[in-house]
């Protein structure tokens, strides 16, 4: 691949949950607003990734009365992770969810039949079917403003250069650089997505974040797990069954010699 | 801006927002800087990634607390007497840097004699009259030295008496000294007295007070960021007034990383002060020739106003010129340049007053251009009734906004509406060409991107149009009271053959007049020492000289980012010169070097016999440090060479107040108009004493204490709406975002009141009451006012209004309209009220707008009155809770909340069964 491959690299530690991101990349997407209803989830009230909100800014409340300089609210930019061994890419039968040029995993709107296998295969719950499009939609990295030498819109509009877009190994030594200096001044800080448990399955991530607090606290899994991952031990019980009740069929229904 | 104009000369942020990087400490109070300004909120983050410590100090953990390093909670309303703390702290450390206040602060100078603290009379300070209500300010001056030789030069108003100089004693062993003088006011600020009546955590506190010693001084400064969260308050320039001395005893104010950040509400509210949509006001900060002052003529009017020293000195070329733009040929030197052409104030015709006598049925007809009174004023049914009495109304705006449709509102009835509503259609930002001034001053200009849908037109274009048609109306008439439509200079006509065809005005041939240029020849002139005041020139806002240098160099078009020089000189031009730091002379010492390498700036240079440096000196180019002004010297030859703040007399910053607040000459802790509590300092005062007020059935106020409002209420804004939500609303990408009309309360008082994170409920005022939906969070806490004293607070934020794609009650419903003495400002960031569950009962808001005053309660063309000092319940009494439900025991409390409401559900349930 003569373009090195380019991702987010999202830092919560800067993020002021402004979500200019989610309505930058609505905008240049033209992606309908989900509705209007009140969460109660802090000031989170899109709720989640969807098929039509493909930026989330997560809001994570950690008050504590007793000890208040503990307290934090904390503000995360979820995104499609772009991830090396993709579940939604795997799963796709028409071949309409591609690795593009850029390295970045890409539905292809006309050629998704809306099947929806990829929908179960992410481990992050990212791609959803769009049922008036009838087709899968999730963050295509704004391909076609890469394809213009443009960063994305959601990095474009970030006022505090909490995403950042970029050569996927530039974003990761920019990363490595924070987290030391973060660790420096006595803070916690976590990479998510470059070398840890959670990329035991799903590899490295094209788009991967800068935590101070575990997975868990962001709706991040710890250790998401591959569909696929299930596919030897599945067809392998599968075929074992099979042979089995085979086994058994020949055992109670063995044909029975003439009697003479 | 009062608060720092009356402190250091000129009501501007005295910094700018890509310097806040420079900054070693950065304190936000009265400000959500992250939620409400998130693209200048970068360079506060740059500075912390620099390793600077950011502070904020808020009623309300927001998500500006969430990026501080530190957060220190206060009860909305006590900000003066936080910072006087810290002011004290400071003073009572002897941590004040001395070399920057005794060269450039009033200090030394010492006091008139008669001046009497409120330290002696009880929370009031001397001149005070019983039948007005107000403060003659005659004792708030300096003692003057009979010895030094009077000031020569015409220019008569000086707030020194008799234009002489001070008393002054430099080994401030005076009592009288200014510095000693504030010792004594604030003496009063203990740490334990902060947290008595801020609630702040006294540890916190401390916290702050080191923090900012540690960070002031020769290598290291400091600066403040504040915003609404100071200005809506009945001591609202106080407020500011009292970080601005702050910072002057820190040595903070003009020097890189230091001042005050001033962070405006409104995309280009610094440009609508600065020309000039203020009553009192004309372009550039001239001020509007009143009644009272007897300004009827030209030369009365602008000796009340010329300074002897700095650019005030000129303000008869300012004023000339103002009138040589506006008049053309018509102002002459023999006809007094036109000036019986201006309108004379007669009184508060501010925002507020305007209301209420529309309300009485003084004011015929109104135009909003893109204001939306019905959802963004204070007391909004009082603002609808009002505009219900009108004969008719003009809104222009992009939609059709709550003000354009009061009338068909859910509970009005449209037959008993006489008012006539014209709306027009505007364009929008992208749509128009024009300039921004922001809130660090500068100019930006920004090209039309796309056409306007229909018959949407700029304000600009209407607005011209507009006046050809009156013009034209009135072309013969030979009234005189017709000449001041008559004799303006109105010819704007656009170039552009398809902007004419549209009714479009020339942005260019504006800014060209605004710039100024001579009269003879037409050059554009290069800065406002080209004035004259002898009919020359012609200039529209003397502060914006410069901007537009030559036919085809507009200044504000520039866009040049030069990572090297991290001011960027070169983006748009900002007023004054291009001054990006303003009394940048302040950032050397006053022999002119740096006051250090790590903090330099602008610099004295000999060689060259100029200043230079980073930034374009805010001072006379050629005045060595050395140089001392000789006694009949005018304008900027009057300045010493180690005066920095240019627009006051003496070049000195004045941290006793004398030049003109209504409210004391010295910032002083008085509560809210509205509070649960007593005033803990001056329990004789409870109040600000000459606060402008109401007092009508139309505008109830809560009496202090009263059990029916025993919460502080405060309004604000989200990132995902801006102001009344007429742009944000309508948008779905945004509306999606925060879709309700909510209000955040503590757990603590949930639990209180049986309420659950999602439940509706009302919240009420004398004014009227609102339903919303509750967001119980632990970012809003109960103040802790010492031993068994609680206070809650909810607060609310105010976008919501009956038109749009979300909608919801508006908060702006429940404060009251009381304001600031000095600017007229309202109280929304703190009032009473209470709060329940459930949703209101409709129609609840109408009453009010209804309501008809008696002519008794009226006063002319809604003119305020000031309350005089009142007692309240004292440092002990007030609304208080005495106990609030333990932090461990939150959790359990609300599991009982949530199956209380769980039964009463079924029980109603139950209930619709049976009946069924």
């Amino acid at each position: 691949m003569s373009t090195p491959e380019h991702g987010f690299f999202t830092d919560v530690t800067l993020c002021i949950g402004c979500k200019a991101c989610e309505v930058a990349c609505k905008q240049w997407n033209q992606l309908p607003a989900d509705g209007y209803a009140f969460s109660g989830n802090s000031y989170d009230n899109t709720n989640g990734l969807s098929a039509t909100t493909w930026r989330h800014v997560a809001f994570v409340e950690q008050m504590d009365r007793v000890e208040p300089s503990a307290s934090r609210w904390m503000m995360m930019s979820d995104v499609c992770k772009h991830c090396t061994n993709a579940g939604c890419l795997e799963a796709c039968p028409t071949g309409a969810i591609v690795r593009n040029e850029f390295g970045d995993v890409y539905v292809q709107p006309d050629v998704c039949n809306g099947c929806g296998y990829c929908v179960p295969s992410c481990p992050f719950g990212v791609v959803a079917i769009q049922p008036e499009a009838g087709v899968a939609q999730k963050c295509t990295l704004c391909y076609d403003r890469q394809k213009d030498g443009l960063e994305p819109a959601c990095a474009k509009s970030c006022p505090t250069d909490s995403i950042t877009f970029g050569p996927v190994e530039e974003l990761r030594a920019l990363a490595e650089a924070r987290v030391a200096k973060l660790h420096a001044e006595g803070r916690e800080a976590h990479l998510y997505g470059v070398d840890g448990p959670e990329t035991r399955d799903v590899g490295a991530l094209n788009a991967f974040f800068l935590i101070p607090d575990r997975p868990e606290v962001f709706n991040l899994p710890p250790k998401p797990v591959l569909p696929s991952k299930f596919q030897r031990a599945a067809y392998t019980s599968g075929l074992l069954g099979a042979l089995a009740l085979t086994a058994v069929g020949l055992a109670v229904f063995r044909p029975k010699p003439w009697s003479a | 801006m009062p608060g720092l104009g009356t402190l250091y000369g000129l009501g501007g942020a005295t910094t700018h927002l890509m310097d806040l990087q420079h900054a070693d400490l950065i304190v936000i109070q009265g400000s959500n800087f992250a939620e409400n300004h998130p693209v200048g909120f970068r360079f506060a983050l740059m500075a912390k990634e620099r390793g600077a410590t950011i502070v904020h100090v808020d009623p309300r953990f927001t998500r500006t607390s969430a990026l501080a390093d530190l957060y220190i909670p206060i009860r909305s309303g006590t900000d003066i007497a936080f910072t006087g703390g810290l002011i004290n702290y400071v003073l009572s450390n002897d941590a004040w840097f001395k070399e920057y206040v005794l060269a450039y602060t009033s200090a030394a100078l010492l006091v008139d004699p008669e001046f009497r603290d409120t330290e002696e009379l009880d929370g009031m300070f001397s001149g005070y009259d019983p039948v007005s209500h107000t403060y003659d300010p005659k004792t708030w001056s300096y003692e003057v030295d009979e010895s030094s030789p009077p000031a020569g030069g015409e220019g008569g108003a000086s707030v020194h008496e008799g234009g002489k100089r001070p008393k002054s004693d430099p080994t401030l062993q005076h009592p009288r000294c200014v510095i000693n003088v504030l010792k004594r006011h604030y003496a009063r600020y203990t740490p334990e007295a902060v947290e008595r009546i801020t609630g702040a955590p006294q540890e916190s506190f401390l916290k702050l007070a080191r923090l900012l010693i540690a960070n002031s001084g020769r290598d290291r400064t400091a600066v403040y960021a504040y915003a609404m969260g100071w200005a809506q308050h009945t001591v609202g320039v106080q407020n500011i007034r009292a970080a601005a001395t702050l910072q002057a005893l820190l040595g903070n104010t003009g020097r890189p990383g230091g001042g005050i950040m001033a962070l405006r509400g409104h995309a280009s509210i610094q440009g609508s002060t600065d020309i000039a949509t203020l009553y009192d006001s004309f372009p550039g900060y001239l001020k509007v020739p009143t009644v009272e002052k007897n300004e009827t003529t030209f030369a009365a009017w602008t000796k009340n106003h010329t300074m002897r020293s700095g650019r005030w000195a000129e303000y008869p070329a300012f004023a000339v010129s103002l009138l040589k733009a506006w008049y053309g040929e018509h102002a002459r030197a023999d006809n007094d340049w036109n000036f019986a052409r201006l309108p004379l104030n007669t009184g508060d015709h501010s925002d507020l007053p305007m209301f209420f006598a529309m309300k009485d049925g003084e004011v015929e007809g109104l135009v909003l251009y893109g204001q939306n009174p019905a959802v963004g004023g204070q007391n909004a049914a009082l603002q609808r009734g009002a505009m219900e009495r009108l004969k008719w109304l003009v809104v222009r705006d992009i939609f059709e906004t709550e003000s354009a449709s009061f009338w068909k509102r859910e509970d009005s009835n449209p037959e008993d509406i006489g008012t006539e509503i014209f709306f027009l259609p505007v364009s929008g930002v992208a749509e128009k060409a024009g300039t921004f001034t922001n809130t660090m001053r500068l100019l930006q200009f920004h090209e039309k991107a796309v056409e306007p849908p229909g018959e949407a037109r700029s304000d600009l274009g209407f607005t011209y149009e507009l006046g050809k048609r009156l013009r034209a109306l009135y072309a013969d008439s030979t009234n005189p009271l017709d000449r001041p439509l008559l004799d303006l200079t109105w010819d704007y006509e656009s170039d552009d053959p398809h902007e004419r065809e549209r009714g479009e005005a020339d942005v260019e041939k504006v800014m060209r007049e605004i710039n100024g240029f001579r009269v003879e020849g037409g050059e554009h002139v290069r800065d406002s020492h080209d004035l004259r005041d002898d009919g020359s020139t012609a200039c529209g806002a003397w502060i914006y000289c410069g901007m537009f240098p030559e036919p085809g160099r507009n200044l504000t078009r520039r866009r040049t980012a030069d990572p090297a020089q991290p001011a960027a000189p070169g983006w748009g031009w900002s007023w004054p010169d291009n001054v990006r730091t303003l009394y940048n002379r302040a950032s050397a010492d006053p022999d002119g070097n740096p006051w250090s390498e790590r903090k330099r700036l602008i610099w004295w240079d000999d060689a060259s016999g100029a200043w230079q440096g980073n930034d374009v000196p805010n001072f006379p180019l050629h005045t060595a440090p050395s140089y001392r002004a000789p006694a009949d010297a005018r304008g900027d030859a009057a300045i010493d060479g180690d005066a920095p703040f240019v627009m006051l007399e003496y070049g000195r910053s004045e941290i006793f107040g004398v030049n003109g607040t209504a409210d004391g000459p010295m910032p002083t802790h008085y509560e809210p108009r509205e509070s649960p509590v007593g005033n803990a300092l001056y329990p004789n005062v409870q109040y600000n004493p000459v606060l402008k007020e109401w007092r009508r059935r139309d505008n109830p106020y809560h009496a202090i204490g009263d059990p029916k409002y025993p919460y502080v209420v405060t309004t604000y804004r989200l990132t995902e709406h801006h102001a009344s939500g007429v742009m944000s609303r309508q948008l779905p990408w945004l509306a999606e975002l925060q879709p309700a009309a909510f209000c955040e309360l503590s757990p603590e008082l949930a639990v209180e009141k049986e309420i659950r994170n999602g439940d509706w409920v009302t919240i009420e005022t004398a004014r009227g009451e609102i339903e919303a939906r509750a967001l119980v969070t632990g970012r809003m806490q109960p103040f802790r006012l010492g031993a068994g004293r609680f206070v809650h607070q909810i607060g609310i934020p105010y976008h919501f209004g009956y038109k749009g794609e979300v909608r919801g009650d508006s908060a702006n419903d429940l404060p009251p309209l009381v304001a600031d003495p000095n600017v007229t400002i309202h109280e929304g960031k703190a009032f009473t009220g209470n709060i329940r569950r459930g949703r209101r009962s409709p129609f609840s808001s109408r009453t009010l707008e209804l309501e008809v005053v008696p002519q008794t309660e009226q006063t002319p063309f809604g003119s305020p009155e000031r309350p005089g000092p009142m007692p309240g319940p004292g440092a002990e009494g007030g609304m208080v809770e005495h106990e609030i439900v333990p932090p461990a025991e939150v959790m359990e409390a609300a599991r009982i909340v949530h199956a209380r409401a769980e039964a009463r559900a079924a029980e109603e349930e139950e209930g619709t069964d049976e009946h069924a």
